[in-house]
C-alpha cells in the first residue's frame, strides 16, 4: 500500500492520454455521509425514478443483490442469493484479506490523474464476487448515484468470477436531477476466472454538465466468457474511457457492445481494447454511435498475439442531426496467422430505407424512428432476458428525446 | 381506378418516361412487359410516389384524386403498394416487426406467413442476406399485410424456385381477387364485376400469367408505352419476335 500511495502522490497531475483534461480542483472530495438504508425502497421517488433509468429497480425485481452508493457513502449492500458476496470495498479493505490480491492489480494507480485521485480519495465501491461453481443466473444490481452538487465521486469496484462460476451485473450510474456539476472517477477491476461466465451490463444516465472519467482493466482466463454491454444515451458533459481486456487463458471470449448517443454538448470518447493474449481466443467490438448534435469518437482495438485467435471489430455511426462521428477501429497483429477483420461506416439513414418504409405507409418521422431503432438493437448473444429487457428499455426511453 | 395522363417523368435530368397514358380500372389488372432499362420499374416507382422520379409533365390521379404532388405515405394510405424488385435492407428491424408495421392490429403474422413458405425467416432482419427468391416472397408478404387496392408486383417471380412460384403465383392472384368463383346463381361476369383490387404486374418470363389471369398486356419500350392487347398474347410476340417487331408492329 505505500507503494501505492508513492506512486499515486507522483501520478496526481498526469494528464490522461485521451481525452479533455480537467481540473480537479474545480470538485469538492468531501460529500456528506448519507445513513444507511434497509431497503432500496426506502429511496426517495425522485431517486428511485432516476435509479430506473439506468436499470436499477428500487423493487429489486428479478435481482439476486443490490449495492447503491449515494455519494460516498454505501447505503446499501446486499446478496438475496448463496454464492454471491457483495460488499463495500472500503468494508472489504479492511476486513477481507484476500481483496488486497485483486486491488489495483489488472490498473496502474498512476495511469494518470483519475487513478490516482480514486486511489488518494476513495469514497467506495463494491467487491462483487461469484463463488467458484456458482450459478447466479438473476443480475445482482449495482448503483453510483450522484447528489451533492460539485461532488468528485470516487469509486473503485472488483468484480470476480470465480471459477466455473456464471455472474450477471447490471450497474446504472445516475446523478439526482438537480446536480448541474459533478465528476465521476470509476475504478472497475474484472476477473473471469477459468470456465467461468460474466456478463456486465452499464447503464450510465447523466447529466449535461458531469464529466465521467472510468478506468477499467480486466482479465479472462482458460474457457471464461466476458460479456460486456455499455449503454450511454442521455447527455452528458464528457465521457471518456478506453478499457483493456486481457484474454490470457485457452479459448478465452470477451464481447463487448456498446450503444452511444451524443447529445448536443456531450462529448464521448469511448472505445475498448482486447489483447488476444493465448491460444484459440475470440474477441469482438461492437458500437453503435448516434449523434445528435454531440462529438462522439469510437474507438476500438484488438490486439492478436497468438496464431489462429479471431477478433472482429465493428463501428457503426449514424448522424442524425449534426454533430460529428470518428471511427477509429484498431488492428494489431502480431504473429503470422492471427484473423483480426474490422468494419466501420459512419454515415446518415438512407433515404431509400426511409422512402421504402414510408411506401408501407409509415410518416417520415415513424420510419426515421424505426429505422434508429433497429441501428440501436444489437443482437447480444448470452445476454439475460432481463438484462435485455433493461437494455431495450434504456433505448426506448432515449430514443422519445432523440427524435 | 387509376388513371395516368401524358406523363412524363425525368430521373437525373434524364428523360425515362415518356407521354404515359395507362388506365386500371377496379378490378383490372395489367401486365407490364419492356426490355431491360425500359423503364418499368420507374413507371411503378413514380405511381408510388418516389420525389427522385421527377414528374414534368401530366398526372396521376387515384380513386378520384390528383396524386400526382403526394406523399409515399399519403399514397400508401389510399390503398398503393408494392412488391419491389430490389428493396432495401434494414438492419436490426426483424421481418415479423416489418410485417406488423405494414398491416393493420390484430392480424395474425405467422399465418400469413405460412401462406408463403416464409415462418422461418420472421426473426431475420428485413431483406438482410434473403437471397433474390426470398425477398419476393418478403415483399409478397408486406403486401398481403398491408392489404392495398391498387397492388404494383415489380417481377414477383422472377429468381423464385418453381415449387415457390406455385405459392406466389396463386397468391398473387388471390390478392388481386382473380380465384374467385361463382357461387349460387352468379353468372361469370357478375363475379369478375365485383372485383375491386387493381394490379399491375412487371415480368420478363411470363411465369405468372400461368397463375394470374390478367385483363390488359401493355410493352413499355424506351420509355413510351405501346401496344396493348391480351398479355399472353403479347408474350407470344415478344418470344418470337423479340421487343422491336412487338413496338413496330403497334406503331
Ligand atoms: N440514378 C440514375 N441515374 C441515371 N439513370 C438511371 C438511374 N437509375 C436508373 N436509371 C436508368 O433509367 C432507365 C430505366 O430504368 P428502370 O429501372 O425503370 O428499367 P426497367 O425497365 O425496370 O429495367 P429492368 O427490366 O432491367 O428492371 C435505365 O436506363 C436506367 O439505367
Ligand atoms: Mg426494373
Amino acid at each position: 500500500m505505500r507503494e501505492l500511495e508513492k506512486k499515486a502522490v507522483e501520478a496526481k497531475d498526469k494528464k490522461a492520454s485521451l481525452g479533455p483534461d480537467i481540473d480537479l480542483r474545480e470538485f469538492i472530495v468531501d460529500a456528506p455521509g448519507h445513513g444507511s438504508i434497509e431497503s432500496p425502497e426506502q429511496l426517495p421517488e425522485a431517486d428511485k425514478k432516476r435509479m430506473m433509468l439506468a436499470g436499477v429497480d428500487a423493487g429489486e425485481k428479478d435481482r439476486s443483490g443490490t449495492f447503491i452508493q449515494k455519494d460516498a457513502t454505501a447505503i446499501f449492500s446486499r446478496s438475496y442469493v448463496p454464492g454471491l458476496e457483495v460488499l463495500p470495498i472500503k468494508e472489504a479493505l479492511d476486513n477481507v484479506e484476500w481483496v488486497k490480491d485483486y486491488y489495483w492489480k489488472l490498473l496502474a494507480v498512476d495511469t494518470d490523474k483519475y487513478t490516482s485521485q480514486a486511489y488518494k480519495e476513495l469514497h467506495n465501491g463494491y467487491v462483487i464476487r461469484a463463488l467458484p461453481g456458482s450459478s447466479v443466473t438473476f443480475p445482482i444490481q449495482a448503483c453510483m448515484y450522484l447528489e451533492h452538487e460539485g461532488l468528485s465521486q470516487n469509486v473503485h469496484n472488483i468484480i470476480i468470477a470465480e471459477e466455473g462460476s456464471e455472474l450477471h451485473i447490471i450497474t446504472g450510474c445516475a446523478t439526482a436531477s438537480h446536480v448541474t456539476k459533478g465528476l465521476h472517477v470509476g475504478i472497475s477491476e474484472f476477473y473471469v476466472k477459468e470456465n467461468a461466465k460474466l456478463s456486465f451490463t452499464m447503464i450510465h444516465n447523466w447529466a449535461e454538465n458531469v464529466l465521467v472519467r472510468p478506468r477499467s482493466a480486466g482479465i479472462v482466463e482458460k474457457g471464461g466468457l466476458f460479456l460486456n454491454n455499455y449503454i450511454c444515451m442521455k447527455p452528458v458533459k464528457s465521457l471518456q474511457m478506453y478499457p483493456t481486456t486481457r484474454l490470457v487463458g485457452k479459448g478465452a471470449v470477451a464481447r463487448f457492445y456498446s450503444l452511444l448517443v451524443g447529445n448536443p454538448g456531450s462529448e464521448l470518447d469511448v472505445g475498448g481494447r482486447a489483447c488476444l493474449d493465448a491460444e484459440e481466443t475470440r474477441a469482438e467490438i461492437i458500437s453503435r454511435a448516434i449523434t445528435n448534435g454531440g462529438n462522439l469518437i469510437a474507438r476500438g482495438e484488438l490486439i492478436g498475439r497468438k496464431p489462429g485467435v479471431r477478433g472482429h471489430l465493428e463501428c457503426r455511426g449514424l448522424i442524425l442531426n449534426g454533430g460529428t462521428i470518428h471511427a477509429i477501429p484498431e488492428l494489431i497483429g502480431k504473429e503470422e496467422g492471427v484473423e483480426l477483420s474490422h468494419e466501420a461506416a459512419v454515415g446518415k439513414i438512407a433515404q431509400e430505407e426511409i422512402l421504402y418504409l414510408m411506401s408501407r405507409g409509415l410518416t417520415e418521422e415513424e420510419a426515421a424512428a424505426t429505422i434508429v431503432r433497429g441501428f440501436l438493437s444489437v443482437d447480444i448473444p448470452g445476454l439475460p432476458a432481463v438484462l435485455k429487457a433493461e437494455i431495450d428499455r434504456a433505448v426506448e426511453l432515449s430514443q422519445k428525446d432523440m427524435m | 381506378m387509376l388513371i395516368i395522363e401524358d406523363l412524363q417523368v425525368k430521373l437525373a435530368d434524364k428523360v425515362i418516361l415518356k407521354h404515359i397514358d395507362l388506365e386500371i380500372r377496379p378490378g383490372e389488372t395489367h401486365i407490364l412487359f419492356g426490355p431491360n432499362g425500359s423503364g418499368k420499374t420507374s413507371l411503378l416507382m413514380t405511381i408510388m410516389g418516389y420525389p427522385q422520379y421527377r414528374v414534368t409533365a401530366g398526372k396521376i390521379c387515384f380513386k378520384g384524386e390528383d396524386i400526382t404532388n403526394r406523399s409515399i405515405n399519403d399514397r400508401a394510405a389510399m390503398g398503393i403498394g408494392m412488391s419491389y424488385q430490389r428493396p432495401p435492407s434494414i438492419h436490426g428491424l426483424k421481418t415479423s416487426q416489418m410485417i406488423r408495421l405494414c398491416g393493420k392490429n390484430g392480424m395474425n403474422v405467422e399465418e400469413l406467413a405460412e401462406k408463403v413458405n416464409f415462418t422461418s425467416f420472421l426473426e431475420r432482419d428485413i431483406n438482410v442476406g434473403f437471397s433474390g427468391g426470398e425477398i419476393k416472397r418478403s415483399e409478397l408478404l408486406q403486401l398481403m399485410a398491408q392489404d392495398p387496392d391498387l397492388l404494383l408486383f415489380d417481377e414477383p417471380e422472377s429468381g423464385v424456385d418453381l415449387e415457390n412460384i406455385v405459392l406466389i403465383g396463386n397468391t398473387i392472384s388471390e390478392l388481386l381477387q382473380r380465384h374467385m368463383k361463382p357461387t349460387g346463381d352468379q353468372t361469370v361476369k357478375e363475379v369478375n364485376k365485383s372485383r375491386t383490387r387493381m394490379g399491375l404486374i412487371i415480368t420478363h418470363t411470363g411465369f405468372i400469367l400461368d397463375y394470374v389471369s390478367a385483363d390488359r398486356g401493355q410493352v413499355l419500350y424506351d420509355g413510351i408505352l405501346a401496344c396493348k392487347a391480351n398479355p399472353v398474347e403479347i408474350f407470344k410476340q415478344i418470344k418470337q419476335q423479340g421487343y422491336e417487331e412487338c413496338v413496330r408492329c403497334a406503331n
